[in-house]
C-alpha cells in the first residue's frame, strides 16, 4: 500500500510539472489565495473569542467558557447560529443593493491581503505600487457601509452610514499622509522593500524616527475600522446598530467578518509599516543562535508578524474596554485639526532629516 | 497576445455597459454606483496597459474619495424625476453639441493620429524591473515640477474659494471652546464630600 501511495504521489507531481507554465502559475496563486483567506477567516473567528476573553478579564468576568475546552469552540457555535438564522430583507428596501452591500465591505478587506508579505517569500502579488494598492482598497471598503445604510431605507441606518462616511473620509487623509512618511523613509512603494528597509533589529524600525506618524496611523486605523472609541457608525446607545440595524443572519455575519478582517488588516499593516513586519526584533543578537531552542527568536518569519499583529489586536480590545465613545464633533476635530497638521509637520521634519542624513538616513548617498 | 485582447474587449464591453447604466438608470444612487463600476473597469484597462500607478490612483482618488462624497450628496437629494424630464428638451441640443465635440476629438485621436506610426505599434512591452510609479515620479518632480505645483496651488485655491462661498456666519451661534473644555480638571466640576454612611441616632 505505501508503495502504491508513493507511486500515486509521484504521478500527481509529474502531471503537475507537465502542465503549461501558465496553468501552474494560476494553480499556485489560487492555492496561496486559499491558504491566506482561510488563515484570515480563522484569525477572525478566534479574535472574537480573544476579544470576549480580554474584555471579560478587564471587567472581572470569565468570558465564554462553555463550548469546547476553555470555550475555544465558541466562535464556531456563533457562526453556525448566524448561518441558520433567517435573512430578512425589509420590504421598503432597495433589495439588490441591500444584498450586495455586505459583500462590498468584505471583498476589499480580504483583497488587500494580496500585497502583504508574510515572510521573505510568501506574497501573492509582489507589485511595485503595493502601498497605494492597500490605501485604495481600504478606502473602497466604505461603500459597503454607505450603501447598506441607504438601501435599508431606515433613518437610523442612514444616520450611521453618514457618520461612518464622513469619519472614514476624514481619517483617510491623515492615514495617507502618515504613509507618505513611511514611503519617504523606505524609498519604495513595494511593501516587501519597506520591510527589508527595516531589517536589522528594533533600532532600524520606523517606529522611532516616525513615532508621531505611527501614533497617527494607528489611531486613524482604529477610526477607519469603526471600532470603539470611534464606533459612532454603530452607536448602539443612540442609533441602535447604525448601518446594519436591519441585517440578520448571514448578511450580518458578513459585516462582522469584514469588520474583524479590517481590524486584523490594520494591525498587520501597522506592524509592517512601523515594526518591521516579519523581521525579528533580535536580529543581529548572534549569541542567541548558540542556544538551539532560542534560534527562532533571531529568525524573521510569519511568527514575528503574527506576534506583532496580536499585540495590536489586543490594543484594539483594550481601547474598547477602556474608553467611552467619542462625541461626533470631537472625532471630526481630532481628524482634521490635530492629525493632519501633525502628519504635515512630521513629513517636513522628516524631509530635513533626510536632507541632513540624520537617524536611519545616516550614511546614505545623496 | 491573444489573451490580452480578449481581456481588453471583455472589460471594455463591461465598461461600456456600465457607462450606459450611468445615464439610463432612473435612481441617482444606482447611477453613481454604475459610475463607480465604470471607474473600476477603466482601472483594469489601465492595468492591462501596464500603467499600474494610474490604475491604482484612479481607484484611490475617484472611487475612494470623490465618488464617496458624490454618493453622500446624491443620497441626501430628493430627486424629482418629473422635473428632470421637463428639462430634457431644453438641454438636449446643448447635450448633443457637447457629445459631437467629444466624438470628433476622440476620432481625431484614434483615427487621424493612427495614420501616422506612433499609435499603431500598440503598447511597448516594458522591460523587467521597470517601475511605472518611479518613472512617473522622476519626470513629475524634475521636468514638470512647475506645472505640478501650479496645479496643486490651483486646487488649494478652489478649496478655499468653495469654503468661503458656502460659509455663512449666523448670529447667535453657540460654539464650544475646545481649549477650555480640554483644560477642565475634575476638581473644578465635582466636589467629593466625605460623610458617614448613616446618621447617629
Amino acid at each position: 500500500m505505501p508503495e502504491f501511495f508513493t507511486n500515486f504521489v509521484d504521478s500527481v507531481v509529474a502531471y503537475w510539472f507537465s502542465l503549461p507554465a501558465m496553468i501552474q502559475y494560476l494553480g499556485t496563486t489560487l492555492f496561496k489565495i486559499l491558504i491566506l483567506t482561510v488563515g484570515v477567516i480563522l484569525c477572525v473567528a478566534f479574535s472574537t473569542y480573544f476579544e470576549r476573553k480580554v474584555i471579560g478579564s478587564m471587567q472581572a468576568r470569565v468570558g465564554p467558557n462553555r463550548v469546547g475546552p476553555l470555550g475555544l469552540l465558541q466562535p464556531f457555535a456563533d457562526v453556525f447560529k448566524l448561518l441558520f438564522k433567517e435573512v430578512i430583507v425589509p420590504s421598503q428596501s432597495s433589495k439588490f443593493i441591500f444584498v450586495i452591500a455586505p459583500l462590498l465591505s468584505l471583498t476589499p478587506a480580504l483583497a488587500a491581503w494580496a500585497v502583504i508579505p508574510m515572510n521573505n517569500w510568501f506574497v501573492i502579488a509582489d507589485i511595485n505600487a503595493g502601498l497605494l494598492y492597500v490605501l485604495a482598497l481600504t478606502s473602497v471598503g466604505v461603500y459597503g457601509v454607505i450603501l447598506a445604510g441607504w438601501a435599508t431605507n431606515s433613518k437610523y441606518a442612514l444616520l450611521g452610514a453618514m457618520r461612518s462616511a464622513a469619519q472614514i473620509v476624514a481619517y483617510e487623509i491623515a492615514m495617507g499622509f502618515a504613509l507618505v512618511g513611511v514611503l519617504m523613509a523606505a524609498g519604495s512603494l513595494n511593501i516587501g522593500e519597506i520591510v527589508n528597509a527595516q531589517a536589522g533589529g528594533v533600532s532600524q524600525w520606523f517606529l522611532l524616527p516616525l513615532f508621531p506618524l505611527f501614533v497617527v496611523y494607528w489611531i486613524a486605523g482604529v477610526a477607519e475600522t469603526n471600532r470603539a472609541p470611534f464606533d459612532v457608525a454603530e452607536g448602539e446607545s443612540e442609533i441602535v446598530a447604525g448601518f446594519h440595524v436591519e441585517y440578520s443572519g448571514v448578511a450580518f455575519a458578513l459585516f462582522f467578518l469584514a469588520e474583524y478582517a479590517n481590524m486584523i488588516l490594520i494591525s498587520t499593516l501597522t506592524a509592517v509599516f512601523f515594526l518591521g513586519g516579519w523581521a525579528s526584533p533580535f536580529e543581529g543578537w548572534t549569541f542567541l543562535n548558540d542556544i538551539s531552542w532560542l534560534a527562532w527568536l533571531t529568525a524573521g518569519g510569519l511568527h514575528w508578524l503574527f506576534i506583532k499583529m496580536c499585540v495590536f489586536m489586543y490594543t484594539f480590545f483594550w481601547l474598547r474596554a477602556t474608553f467611552p465613545r467619542y462625541r461626533y464633533d470631537q472625532i471630526m476635530r481630532l481628524g482634521w485639526k490635530v492629525f493632519i497638521p501633525v502628519t504635515i509637520v512630521w513629513i517636513a521634519v522628516e524631509g530635513v532629516m533626510v536632507w541632513f542624513q540624520v537617524g536611519p538616513w545616516a550614511g546614505m548617498g545623496g | 497576445m491573444m489573451l490580452h485582447s480578449i481581456l481588453f474587449y471583455v472589460f471594455a464591453a463591461i465598461m461600456f455597459g456600465a457607462a450606459l447604466g450611468v445615464i439610463l438608470s432612473r435612481n441617482p444612487v444606482h447611477a453613481v454606483m454604475f459610475l463607480v463600476f465604470t471607474f473600476f473597469n477603466a482601472a483594469i484597462l489601465w492595468l492591462l496597459a501596464e500603467a499600474e500607478f494610474l490604475a491604482i490612483v484612479l481607484v484611490l482618488v475617484y472611487v475612494g474619495a470623490v465618488m464617496v462624497l458624490f454618493l453622500f450628496v446624491v443620497m441626501m437629494l430628493e430627486v424629482d424625476i418629473e422635473a428632470a424630464k421637463r428639462g430634457l428638451t431644453r438641454y438636449a441640443p446643448l447635450g448633443i453639441a457637447l457629445a459631437l465635440v467629444m466624438a470628433i476629438e476622440l476620432i481625431n485621436v484614434i483615427w487621424l493620429r493612427g495614420q501616422g506610426e506612433e499609435s499603431t505599434a500598440g503598447f511597448a512591452v516594458t522591460p523587467e524591473g521597470y517601475s511605472n510609479t518611479e518613472a512617473l515620479g522622476a519626470v513629475l518632480y524634475t521636468e514638470h515640477v512647475y506645472s505640478f505645483e501650479i496645479a496643486a496651488v490651483i486646487l488649494l485655491l478652489a478649496i478655499i474659494a468653495a469654503i468661503t462661498l458656502t460659509m455663512r456666519k449666523r448670529p447667535g451661534l453657540k460654539v464650544q471652546n475646545i481649549a477650555k473644555q480640554v483644560a477642565v480638571r475634575a476638581k473644578d466640576r465635582i466636589r467629593v464630600v466625605k460623610m458617614d454612611a448613616e446618621k447617629k441616632q
